[in-house]
């Protein structure tokens, strides 16, 4: 069984979003990690590039699989978290904390009703 | 499709599952291909010890008067000079000089062998042995594979931990020679085998006495390690693969195991005329190592080009190597590209990263008595 924590918001596509305002941090969920198991290379886009829904973000390399991450909400980044680099093993140690990808500075509110609950995504994933 | 419930499971299932590791359908079976996790289990092996379920793989018996004259008919090394308790990694060919399966085949007495194959050819190999038997009456082939188990226990500690809990001396053998023994009051033949790049050893078990075996080394401290880590560190030991090095559409002179072929034996065996003709015929590809030079790892079926922008080769395996700390993959390449410090590049996610041909293995275990 993986952590869900209710008061985030999820992808079918495995990223969670926290909302503070207009600003959504996203990072990928704890069951996402333990099926690429042991993360060794994290590719995120700069600060400052627009991105829409469903655009490839970045890319997450494990030692035997590598995953395309997905924008669950469209705006701005506003910020990356370049602590990963070097430390990718956080992505797996931390995935709700230490472990988030880029801030995004949110486009269109309402984008946040098309993303699941901690228990839909979590009825998503068969647990 | 087939049903899930179809999958086969070996006598260390049930330790798997209560161990929580992650388990995957592979080649017909439910098997572990991770623990801990794919970085600590081959750091264990590396460093310490570590301890695999290879229960999937074939376990075939062959035994009686004309065994050794029918493997060495069916196998391309030389099984005459195999002595009783030793084994040698070995190749069944076809016709055409393509590779049916590569196994070991484990010498216990003049007329008596087990030979270890893939679990994905298990079916195929033993097909394979039935359609070339006649013309070798005395002979009995036996699949143990469903009343035995297989553990291999690998890394620099490994021997020293079965030896401890035997009372053979297991230190004492010989690299790829087995001997039948007690460990931890089961009995086992155990060989000095191994598919790691580090020493260790396989022991050959009843399947009733795998989970015994399997939890006195857990106790004692190896490191349970699944699929994952296996084949990360094969690669890194530049260890073939089969579907990925070599099958039956790619020749052993292709694969890097020209050494394995002994055309000039003087028993006649399946393929040796072609693979005669294929040994002296100049390569068009060769298996190379390849290190990138970017923070990316190369993966089964990436393209490689030349630094003219020619399409090169492609990946055949590929991982990134926890003890080198850098992605790299064997990878079948133009031979005129094939040589150690020449610069490619491989394309990941339409991207060309660079990368050079590097010596193999990635990675050799430093010299020790055995």
């Amino acid at each position: 069984m993986s952590t869900i924590p209710a008061e985030l918001k999820y992808s079918k596509s495995h990223e969670w979003v926290r909302f503070d305002g207009e600003i959504a941090t996203i990072g990928i969920t704890d069951h996402a990690q333990e099926e690429l198991g042991d993360v060794v290379y994290i590719e995120l886009p700069e600060a400052g590039r627009m991105l829409s829904h469903d655009d490839i973000y970045g890319t997450v390399e494990s030692v035997k699989a590598v995953s395309e991450l997905y924008t669950p909400v469209s705006g701005e980044v506003i910020e990356v978290n370049d602590a990963l680099s070097g430390a990718e093993s956080v992505v797996n140690e931390s995935p709700y904390e230490s472990g988030w990808m880029i801030r995004v500075r949110v486009k269109d509110a309402a984008e946040m009703d098309d993303l699941l609950s901690a228990d839909g995504y979590k009825s998503e994933i068969g647990e | 499709m087939q049903e899930a419930d179809a999958l086969l499971r070996t006598p260390l299932y049930a330790a798997h599952v209560a161990a929580r590791s992650k388990i995957v359908p592979f080649a017909g079976w439910e098997m572990p291909v991770q623990y801990a996790g794919v970085i600590a289990e081959v750091n264990a092996v590396r460093t310490g010890v570590g301890v695999f379920d290879v229960s999937h793989m074939g376990r075939v018996r062959v035994h009686g008067h004309d065994a050794e004259a029918f493997l060495n008919h069916l196998t391309a090394n030389d099984v005459a000079k195999l002595t009783p308790g030793k084994a040698h990694y070995s190749l069944i060919c076809t016709d055409a000089g393509g590779v049916v399966d590569d196994i070991i085949v484990y010498r216990l007495g003049a007329s008596e062998f087990i030979v270890v194959v893939n679990a994905s050819n298990r079916v195929k190999a033993l097909a394979w042995f039935g359609t070339h038997r006649a013309g070798f009456p005395s002979l009995f082939i036996e699949d143990e594979t469903f009343h035995t188990g297989l553990i291999a226990v690998q890394g620099a500690g490994a021997v020293a931990m079965c030896d401890a809990l035997s009372d053979a001396d297991l230190n004492g053998l010989p690299r790829f020679g087995i001997t039948e023994t007690v460990v931890a009051e089961c009995p086992v033949m155990v060989a000095r085998t191994g598919y790691t790049g580090e020493d260790g050893l396989e022991l050959f078990c009843r399947d009733s006495d795998a989970e015994t075996l399997w939890n006195t080394l857990v106790v004692r401290g190896a490191v349970c390690c699944g699929l994952g880590a296996r084949d990360t560190l094969r690669v890194e030991a530049a260890l073939p693969l089969y579907g990925h090095e070599m099958d039956e559409r790619t020749n052993p002179f292709a694969a890097r195991l020209a050494w394995v072929v002994k055309t000039e034996k003087p028993a006649a065996f399946v393929g040796q005329p072609i693979l005669q003709t294929l040994k002296a015929s100049p390569r068009d590809f060769v298996l190379v190592g390849v290190e990138m030079e970017t923070r990316a790892v190369p993966r089964d079926g990436y393209v490689i080009f030349d630094d003219s922008g020619n399409i090169v080769g492609t990946v055949t395996s590929g991982t990134f190597s926890p003890t080198l700390g850098v992605g790299i993959a064997l990878a079948r390449v133009r031979a005129a590209c094939g040589d150690v410090g020449t610069s490619v590049s491989v394309v990941i996610r339409d991207a060309k990263h660079a990368a050079r041909i590097v010596p193999l293995p990635f990675y050799k275990r430093k010299a020790t008595d055995a």
